[in-house]
C-alpha cells in the first residue's frame, strides 16, 4: 500500500518543524527564565555579588559576545543562501556560524580555566555557583547547536531542498544568541 | 466514625478552637456537595438507566440557556470559595501574623534526630551563661502566651503540637517564630513532620504544660 | 520535515515491534513499561502498608525493614508510580495510540522522534531501576527530595540511588517534552479534513493541555535539579544556607511544577472518562465548549497556585492567603467539569458497561478527592493537616482516581481498538467492584487517622502514643491495600486471556462516534487504507431526533445518511 505520511507542513503553511520548534524553545525559556528568576531573587537578597563578578573577565566576554552575534548574522545569510538554492554560499555562510561557534566556546574554556586557577570554583560561593550553572548550561546549548548547523552542513544538498531547515536551525542558534545577551550583563556588567 | 470532626485530638490552645471551626465549616460545605453531587449521580443512573422505547434526550448543553444548569451552581461554587477564603483569613493571621507579647520565649533548634530547647534563663536573654539547654522536653505555664524561635540545625525539621493545631517547619538558615497559649495543664506530644531522615519515624519531644505555682517551681529547680 | 515512507516500505520484526515508528506500536510499549513499574510500585506500597500495620514484623519476601528502607520504600513508591506509571500509560500510551487516530491522521507529525521518546523514557526507566542496587540504596529523601536532607549524601546515607535518582527523572522528562513536543505539533498539523479545532475530541483537548502544562512548568525544574546535582557533586552551595543558599528555592521550583504536573496526570483521564460518559449515555457531553474553558482556565489558574504545598515552610507567611484564595478558586474550573459530567448523565440511556464502570468510579472517587483537596487549600486548616495522612487520603483519591480508575476506563474502552479483541465483561466487573471497595477500605481511614494526627512518611505509628489507639486504622488500610492488589488479579488475567483468546472486535464496539473506530480494529499500519477520513461533525452527535442509528459517526457522509 503506497500510503505516504506527508507532514511537510501544516494548513497554514508553516512547516511543522517549526511549530514543533517553538514549543521546544518555549520550555527552553522556562527553564533559562527560571535559573536567572532565582539567580536575581538570590542576589538582590544578598551582597558581595559585584565584587564576586569584578573577578570575570569583561573583555573575553565582550569579545564572546561580539563573536556570537556575528555567528547570529552568518547564520541568517544562510538561510538566504538556502532559499536563493546557493549550496557553496550555504556551506560557507554555515562554516563561518560553526566557526564562530567554536571561537565562542574556546574563549569560554580560557575563562573557566584562568578563573579556576584564581581558585573561583563552582563552590568558591554563591554567586560562582551560579555562574558556572548558567553559563555552563549556555555553553551545552551551544555545543547542542554546533551539532545541529554540523548536521545541516553536511546535508546542504538536501537542505537547499528544504531551506526551512537551515530555518529551524537558526531560530535555535538565535535562542542560544539570545539567552547569552542575557546572560552577559547579568553575570558580567551587574 | 463518620463524622471526621470527631477525630480531631483535644485542643488546648487558644487559636486552635478557630482552626476547629473552621475545619467544621469546610467539612460541613463539603459534605453538603458530596451529598448533592452523589445523590443527583445516583438519582440519574437509576431514573435514566437504559429502557428499550425510551430514547436518550439530544442536549448539547451548549447554549447559554442550557449552560445555566452548571453555570449557576458553579457560581455558588464560587461565592462559597471566597466565603471560605474570608472565614480563613483571619484566622490564619491570628496563628501565624499576630504576635502577642509573650511572657516566654524558648528557642527550639532541629536535628537529626532530637529537638534541642533553650531556654534563655532569669535574664530573659539568649546567649547568656544563665542560658539552660534540655532535649526533647518543652515547660511552659498554663495560659500564658509563649514564644518559639525554630531553627534547624541541619536539614528541615517540622515543629508539630496536634492538640495546639500548630505546625512549623524548621529551616537551616531562618529562624522562624512561633507562638501558642496553653489553656489547660498536661503532657502533649511534639513529633516532627516533615521526612529528616532515617530518624524521621521516632524524632518527637513532649511539652509540659505546667500550673503557675508548679511551673515557678520547675523554673526554681532548674536555675538555682 | 518527516516522510516515514522510506522506513515502511518493508518492515521486518524489528522496524515492526521493537525499533517501530508506529504510534500504535509505541503506545503499546509504553503501556508495557507502565504496567511493569505498576507492578513494581504497587509492591513497594503493599510493602509499606505492612510496615505500618505491623511494624518491624518480618514482610513476606522482604524480611525486617528499617526505617532508612521505609522511607526508601516511599520515595521510590511515589516517584514511580507519578513519573513512571501515571505520565507513560497516561500520556505516553494513550496520548500516542489515540491522537491520530482521533483527529484521523497516518501517524504522528515526527514518528522518529517518537520513538527516541519512547526509548529514552526506556533508558530512564532503566536508570531509575538500576538506582535501586547501587551501594547506599535507591533515593530515600521522599519523591518531593527536599534539600538539605537530599543535597547531602551524609543526610540520608544514600549517595549513588539520589544522583541516578535525579539523572532518571532527567531523562523521563526529556522523553515527555520530546512527546509533548508531538503531539501538539501533530494535532495543529495532521488534523483530517473537516476536524476543526471544535470538532476535535475531548481526550485530545485533554491531552494537549497537559502536554502544554509539562511544557512550560517543567523548565525551571530542570535547572532546579542540575543545581540540587552540583550541590551533591561538586559541592555547590544554591541549597546550602552556609554557603549562601536557600533550602526554600527548591520547593518553590519543585512546586511551580509539581501543582501542575498533578494535572498533567488527572487531565489526560479526564479526557477518558469525558469520551466514555458520552457514549454509554447515548448523549452528547454537556457543554463541549464550556469544558474547553473549564480546562483552560485550571490550567492557567495551577500555574499560581504552588506555594499552597508550602503554607507551613518558613515562606513569607504573609503569601499564604493569596496563594490559598488561588488554589481554592480552582475548585470553580474543576466544579464545572464535574457538573458538567452529571448533567451529561441526566435524561440519558444508561448502559453499565466495564468503560462505564470505571469512569462512574472516577467520578465519585474524584469529587471525594477534590472536595479534601479544600481542607488542604484553605492555608489555616493545612496549618493541622498538612504532611498528616489526611493529605495522603487527598492525593490518593485523586491520583489514585485519575490512574486507576479513569486510566482502567480507558484501558476497557480502547482495549478492542488496540488489540482487536474484547476484553471478558463479567472479569472487567469483578476487577472493578473488588478494586472500588478495597480502595475505599485502603484510603478513606487515612483521613481519619491524618486528622488523628498521623504524620506522613513515618516508618513506625506505635511510636506515638496518640496513635496506639487509632493503629486498628492502618491495620484495617493495610488488609485493604493488600487486597486492593489481589483484585488486580482479574485484571492480569483479562487481559493476557484476551489478548489471545479474547473474541474478536468489530470495528466500533460501542456504537462510538469518534474517528478511532472508523478504522479497524486493531488498526493497520499508517491506520487509514489509501486516503484518511473526511469529518462533518462533532465528535458527541447521540441520539439525534429523527436519525434511524443513535450515534452519527463524525466520517459519515450527510447525504449517506438518507438511506
Ligand atoms: C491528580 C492529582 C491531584 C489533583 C487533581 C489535586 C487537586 C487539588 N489539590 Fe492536591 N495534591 C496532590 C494531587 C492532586 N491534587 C498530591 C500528589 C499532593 C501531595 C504532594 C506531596 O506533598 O507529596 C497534593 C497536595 C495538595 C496540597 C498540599 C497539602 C500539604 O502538603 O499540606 C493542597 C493544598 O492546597 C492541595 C490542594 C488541592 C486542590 C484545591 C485541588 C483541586 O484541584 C480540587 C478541585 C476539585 C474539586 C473541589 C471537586 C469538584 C468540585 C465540586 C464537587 C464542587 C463543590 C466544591 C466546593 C464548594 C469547594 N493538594
Ligand atoms: C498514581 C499514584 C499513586 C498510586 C496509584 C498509589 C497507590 C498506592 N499507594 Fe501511594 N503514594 C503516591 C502515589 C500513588 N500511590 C505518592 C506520590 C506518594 C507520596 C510519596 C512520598 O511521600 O514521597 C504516596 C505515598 C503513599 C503512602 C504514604 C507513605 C508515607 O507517607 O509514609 C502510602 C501509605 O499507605 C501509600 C499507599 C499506597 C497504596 C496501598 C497504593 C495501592 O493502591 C497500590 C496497589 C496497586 C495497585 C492497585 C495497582 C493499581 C494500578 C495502576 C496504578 C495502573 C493500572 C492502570 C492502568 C493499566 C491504566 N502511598
Ligand atoms: Cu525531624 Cu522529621
Ligand atoms: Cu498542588
Amino acid at each position: 500500500m503506497a500510503v505516504r505520511l506527508e507532514v511537510e507542513e501544516i494548513p497554514g503553511g508553516i512547516p511543522a518543524g517549526k511549530v514543533a520548534m517553538w514549543w521546544f524553545l518555549a520550555s527552553e525559556i522556562m527553564m533559562f527564565g527560571g535559573l536567572i528568576t532565582c539567580y536575581i531573587v538570590f542576589r538582590l537578597g544578598g551582597s558581595g555579588w559585584a565584587e564576586a563578578s569584578n573577578h570575570l573577565s569583561m573583555t573575553l566576554a565582550a569579545t564572546n559576545t561580539l563573536v556570537l552575534l556575528t555567528s547570529s548574522y552568518t547564520i541568517v545569510q544562510a538561510f538566504v543562501a538556502a532559499e536563493r538554492g546557493s549550496a557553496p554560499a550555504l556551506r560557507r555562510h554555515l562554516g563561518l556560524t560553526i566557526l564562530g561557534g567554536l571561537i565562542f566556546l574556546g574563549i569560554k574554556a580560557v575563562e573557566y580555566t584562568t578563573e579556576i586557577r584564581a581558585g573561583f570554583t563552582p563552590d568558591a560561593g554563591i554567586f560562582w555557583s551560579f555562574y558556572y550553572t548558567m553559563t555552563g548550561l549556555h555553553a551545552l546549548h551551544v555545543m547542542g547547536g554546533l551539532v545541529v548547523n554540523g548536521v545541516v552542513l553536511l546535508t546542504a544538498g538536501t537542505a537547499i531542498k528544504h531551506p526551512h531547515r537551515v530555518e529551524l536551525a537558526g531560530l535555535y542558534w538565535h535562542f542560544v544568541d539570545v539567552v547569552w545577551i542575557f546572560l552577559f550583563p547579568l553575570l558580567y556588567l551587574a | 466514625m463518620l463524622n471526621w470532626l470527631r477525630w480531631l485530638p483535644e485542643n488546648v490552645s487558644t487559636y486552635g478552637a478557630d482552626v476547629d471551626a473552621l475545619i467544621a465549616l469546610i467539612w460541613y460545605t463539603t459534605v453538603v456537595w458530596f451529598v448533592l453531587t452523589f445523590g443527583a449521580i445516583g438519582l440519574f443512573l437509576v431514573l435514566y438507566r437504559r429502557r428499550s422505547g425510551r430514547p436518550a434526550a439530544y442536549v448539547q448543553g451548549e447554549r447559554l440557556r442550557q449552560a445555566l444548569w452548571v453555570l449557576v451552581p458553579v457560581a455558588i461554587v464560587l461565592v462559597i470559595d471566597l466565603w471560605l477564603d474570608f472565614r480563613g483569613a483571619p484566622v490564619w493571621a491570628k496563628v501565624k501574623l499576630e504576635r502577642p507579647p509573650a511572657a516566654l520565649s524558648i528557642q527550639v533548634t532541629g536535628k537529626q534526630f532530637n529537638w534541642e530547647v533553650l531556654y534563655p534563663g532569669p535574664d530573659g536573654k539568649f546567649g547568656t551563661p544563665d542560658d539552660k539547654l534540655f532535649l526533647d522536653e518543652l515547660h511552659v505555664p498554663v495560659n500564658r502566651p509563649v514564644r518559639v524561635v525554630l531553627k534547624s540545625r541541619d536539614v528541615i525539621h517540622s515543629f508539630f503540637l496536634p492538640n495546639f493545631r500548630l505546625k512549623q517547619d524548621m529551616v537551616p538558615g531562618r529562624e522562624i517564630e512561633g507562638w501558642f497559649q496553653a489553656t489547660r495543664p498536661g503532657q502533649f506530644e511534639l513529633p516532627c513532620a516533615e521526612l529528616c531522615g532515617f530518624g524521621h519515624s521516632g524524632m518527637k519531644g513532649y511539652l509540659y504544660v505546667h500550673p503557675e505555682a508548679e511551673y515557678d517551681r520547675w523554673v526554681k529547680e532548674q536555675w538555682s | 520535515m518527516t516522510t516515514a515512507t522510506a522506513e515502511h516500505v518493508e518492515r521486518g520484526f524489528w522496524t515492526t515491534y521493537v525499533f517501530s515508528t508506529d504510534h500504535k506500536t509505541i503506545a503499546k510499549q509504553y503501556l508495557t513499561l507502565g504496567l511493569f513499574w505498576t507492578l513494581v510500585g504497587g509492591l513497594l506500597a503493599g510493602a509499606m502498608r505492612w510496615q505500618l500495620a505491623w511494624p518491624d514484623s518480618a514482610i513476606p519476601l522482604m524480611g525486617e525493614i528499617g526505617p532508612e528502607v521505609y522511607n526508601m520504600l516511599v520515595t521510590m513508591h511515589g516517584t514511580i508510580m507519578v513519573f513512571f506509571v501515571a505520565m507513560p500509560i497516561l500520556l505516553g500510551a494513550f496520548g500516542n495510540f489515540l491522537i491520530p487516530l482521533m483527529i484521523g491522521a497516518r501517524d504522528m507529525v515526527f514518528p522518529r522522534l517518537n520513538m527516541l521518546s519512547v526509548w529514552t523514557f526506556a533508558l530512564a526507566s532503566l536508570v531509575m531501576l538500576a538506582s535501586f542496587f547501587v551501594p547506599g540504596g535507591a533515593a530515600s529523601a521522599g519523591w518531593t527530595a527536599y534539600p538539605p536532607l537530599s543535597a547531602k549524601a551524609a543526610y540520608t546515607g544514600v549517595e549513588w540511588g539520589l544522583n541516578l535518582w535525579i539523572l532518571g527523572l532527567a531523562l523521563e522528562f526529556a522523553s515527555f517534552l520530546m512527546g509533548g513536543v508531538n503531539y501538539l505539533t501533530t494535532v495543529i498539523a495532521l488534523r483530517a479534513p473537516g476536524m476543526t479545532l471544535t470538532r476535535v475530541p475531548l481526550a485530545v483537548w485533554q491531552q494537549l493541555a497537559a502536554a502544554t502544562l509539562f511544557l512550560l512548568s517543567v523548565g525551571p525544574l530542570i535547572g532546579g535539579a542540575v543545581m540540587l546535582l552540583l550541590d551533591r557533586t561538586l559541592g555547590t552551595g544554591f541549597y546550602a544556607p552556609e554557603l549562601g543558599g536557600d533550602p526554600l528555592l527548591w520547593q518553590h521550583l519543585f512546586w511551580f511544577f509539581g501543582h501542575p504536573e498533578v494535572y498533567v496526570v488527572l487531565l489526560p483521564a479526564l479526557g477518558f472518562v469525558l469520551e466514555v460518559l458520552p457514549v454509554f449515555s447515548r448523549k452528547p457531553i454537556f457543554g463541549y465548549r464550556w469544558i474547553i474553558g473549564a480546562t483552560v482556565v485550571a490550567a492557567a489558574l495551577s500555574f499560581i497556585v504552588w506555594a499552597h504545598h508550602m503554607f507551613i515552610s518558613g515562606m513569607d507567611p504573609r503569601l499564604a492567603m493569596p496563594f490559598s484564595v488561588t488554589t481554592i478558586l480552582i475548585s470553580v474550573p474543576f466544579a464545572w467539569v464535574v457538573f458538567a459530567m452529571i448533567a451529561t448523565l441526566w435524561r440519558g440511556s444508561i448502559r453499565f458497561d466495564v468503560p462505564m464502570l470505571w469512569a462512574l468510579g472516577f467520578l465519585t472517587m474524584f469529587i471525594i478527592g477534590g472536595l479534601t483537596g479544600i481542607f488542604n487549600g484553605s492555608a489555616p486548616v493545612d496549618l493541622y493537616v498538612s504532611r498528616t495522612y489526611f493529605v495522603v487520603a487527598h492525593f490518593h483519591y485523586t491520583l489514585f482516581s485519575a490512574v486507576v480508575f479513569g486510566g482502567l476506563a480507558g484501558v476497557y474502552y480502547w482495549f478492542p481498538k488496540m488489540f482487536g479483541r474484547m476484553l471478558s465483561g463479567p472479569l472487567g466487573q469483578l476487577h472493578f467492584w473488588l478494586t472500588l471497595i478495597f480502595f475505599n477500605v485502603t484510603f478513606f481511614p487515612m483521613h481519619h487517622i491524618g486528622l488523628a494526627g498521623m504524620v506522613r512518611r513515618i516508618a513506625n505509628p506505635l511510636q506515638y502514643d496518640m496513635l496506639v489507639p487509632h493503629q486498628w486504622l492502618n491495620v484495617l488500610a493495610t488488609y485493604g491495600a493488600l487486597c486492593l492488589l489481589a483484585a488486580q488479579l482479574p485484571f492480569v488475567i483479562n487481559l493476557l486471556w484476551s489478548w489471545r483468546a479474547g473474541a474478536p472486535a468489530p470495528r466500533n464496539p460501542w456504537n462510538a462516534a469518534t474517528l478511532e473506530w472508523a478504522a479497524p480494529s486493531p488498526p493497520p499500519h499508517l491506520n487509514w487504507g489509501p486516503s484518511v477520513p473526511r469529518v462533518y461533525r462533532g465528535a458527541y452527535e447521540y441520539s439525534v431526533p429523527g436519525e434511524r442509528e443513535d450515534w452519527l459517526p463524525q466520517d459519515l457522509a450527510p447525504l449517506a445518511r438518507s438511506r
